[in-house]
């Protein structure tokens, strides 16, 4: 299967990525070749196969009781931020 | 004793060592610091070196023995971490300029568990970014070589950690596998690795990849090394919720007792002319060492391994794109300049992102999307109820399943970078072992005998029993020894 430039640039929309010209063409390219091979498991029947939705089935996502514990300070949380104003993380502006 | 020196005992020798206060933990951590600066220059294993700390935790362990306060085997014992765990305070950035200057709140659970055990850490150590690839060519920072030969890769994307267990800079490290990321290096090094089963190790404070996938695990140069590793790291977690509650097993207890009786399962698939014939050579020297132990070789069918790749690479982008969606220039990482919020989460994305992540993004993110998730994503997760369904018929006539970690030995740095797909077939044998869940591990099989490379032969067990493939790893290297220090780093 062939993806379009037109596709490469919806994808990458959705993804947040902003891609060169350049690089939509290169994707395009590798990412079809990808798909190609990955119809392969279309040789497979699998209607009547139920998805692994855990890795190991009886393991894992248990409940934990509903209460307060402690987390990162804010301080730590913030710590890192690219930009910050108080206790908040700041961005460019949202609403143009 | 060789140019290695101290660093060329094993974590046992070492530590017995450091208890008859033949040596001080200070004293072997700088012997490690010198060796690193010393060789990773041509090696290019770690990312960051951390010798201030790393002395300082070795003094630490030194007054704790001199009150007799000792905490395990590893206490004392130089070791070093993936980039990909998080390291408080330490410079953490999975291989990827987007963290570039990321400092953790928070150690990796696995971290704190090492530092519980009295455990030093020299670093963080070389990736594929974001653990994606199978040749550490992917990291932003420059690759790492093999250290048999410096014209190889090490493999991927723990080729760090492996690298620097080979080129004896330090004594175990840590890696994660998602695909193979841990076996798969190991193999092309000449080290013990292992990916414990789902579940085993927590992944609280694991850069997370495909997280129905990731496990973290250990590598050493020696299978006794690589069990009093996973003692030390494995166990429940409350903060990873796939953490198992399993309690975890004495891993030396059974580890000497031997191949006799055990019913090795290989696999008809997985020796059909898919490996270079040198690499299938070692691995049937392997089987009929089992053979000669004692073990007994059955023929098991893996039916749909050959479906394994294909599965893999849609339910590792998809979830690689959601995990990786949170890198968008607000709470940390890189973030470019730009007007608006859209244009500055494309542009730090764009800048921070390297070729590989931004393609399993837009692979993940197309899989996803509406209209296909039906013909891919849950496509896949059938497929790998398939995959898992062979394993479990496999495990009624086997006690593990042998075979070929990597088709080739070592590949040339370059050989396979312009070509993607051809790098995700490297990773043919390593992957079914993560589609379902179970515990697998890389021994040496022995020296390719034309390429003189190592040779992996991988072992795949039961989900939780990792302690019979440290037995049967244990096994093959008390009949092969482990495979000499490459030339250079001896």
């Amino acid at each position: 299967m062939s993806l379009s430039i037109e596709e490469v640039r919806r994808i990458a929309a959705l993804a947040r990525l902003r891609l060169e010209p350049a690089e939509e063409a290169r994707l395009a390219g590798e990412l079809s070749a990808i798909l190609d091979y990955v119809r392969l498991l279309e040789e497979l029947d699998v209607s009547r196969v139920e998805p692994m939705t855990h890795a190991l089935a009886g393991e894992g996502t248990p409940l934990r009781e509903d209460r307060v514990v402690a987390c990162l300070s804010p301080e730590k949380a913030l710590a890192n931020a690219p930009a910050r104003e108080g206790n908040y993380f700041r961005v460019p502006r949202i609403i143009e | 004793m060789s140019a290695a020196g101290l660093l060329g005992l094993s974590i046992g020798e070492l530590s017995g060592r450091l208890s008859r206060r033949q040596v001080s933990a200070e004293e072997v951590a700088r012997q490690a610091l010198e060796r690193v600066a010393a060789t990773d220059g041509r090696v290019g294993a770690f990312l960051r070196v951390t010798p201030e700390r790393a002395l300082e935790e070795a003094r630490d362990s030194d007054r704790r023995r001199a009150r007799g306060e000792v905490r395990s085997p590893l206490d004392g014992v130089p070791l070093a971490l993936k980039d990909i765990l998080l390291t408080e305070g330490v410079e953490t950035t999975a291989g990827s300029r987007i963290l570039a200057g990321f400092l953790p709140p928070y150690d990796a659970a696995v971290v704190e568990r090492l530092r519980a055990a009295g455990a030093v850490s020299l670093g963080k150590l070389n990736m594929d970014e974001f653990a994606m690839g199978s040749s550490t060519e992917n990291s932003a920072f420059g690759p790492c070589r093999n250290p048999y030969d410096l014209s190889r890769t090490p493999g991927g994307s723990s080729g760090g950690s492996a690298a620097a267990v080979a080129a004896r800079q330090v004594f175990g490290t840590l890696g994660t596998d998602t695909g193979g990321s841990i076996r798969q290096p190991a193999g092309l090094c000449g080290v013990v690795g292992l990916k414990p089963t789902y579940g085993r190790v927590s992944r609280y404070g694991v850069i997370a990849f495909a997280s129905s996938l990731d496990q973290v695990g250990p590598l050493g140069k020696t299978v006794r090394d690589v069990a009093l590793l996973l003692q030390a790291i494995a166990g429940h977690d409350p903060r990873d919720m796939t953490s198992s509650e399993r309690p975890v097993p004495d891993y030396l207890a059974e580890i000497e007792s031997g191949a006799k009786g055990l019913r090795i399962g290989v696999p008809r698939e997985w020796l059909a002319g898919g490996a270079e014939p040198g690499v299938e050579r070692k691995v049937r020297d392997a089987l009929a060492t089992y053979e000669r132990l004692g073990a007994r070789l059955v023929e098991v069918e893996l039916p749909h391994s050959k479906y394994g790749i294909a599965a893999y690479y849609l339910v590792a982008p998809a979830e690689a794109s959601s995990n990786l969606a949170r890198y968008d220039g607000v709470r940390y990482g890189l973030r470019a300049e730009a007007k608006g919020l859209k244009d500055m989460y494309g542009e730090s994305r764009d800048a921070g992102f390297g070729t590989e992540p931004k393609r399993r993004i837009m692979l993940g993110t197309y899989a996803l999307s509406a209209g296909y998730y039906d013909a891919y994503y849950l496509r896949a997760q059938k497929v790998r109820t398939l995959v898992r369904g062979d394993f479990d018929r496999a495990f009624e006539k086997c006690d593990v399943v042998a075979g070929p970690v990597s088709p080739t030995v070592a590949f040339a740095l370059g050989e396979k970078v312009a070509d993607p797909l051809q790098m995700y077939l490297a990773d043919v044998y390593t992957i079914g072992c993560n589609l379902a869940a179970l515990p697998g591990l890389s021994v040496p099989a022995g020296m390719h005998e034309e390429a003189r490379l190592p040779v992996g032969l991988q072992l795949i067990g039961r989900p939780f029993d990792e302690a019979t493939l440290l037995r049967v790893a244990r096994a093959l290297e008390r009949e092969t020894g482990p495979l000499p220090a490459p030339g250079e780093f001896a």
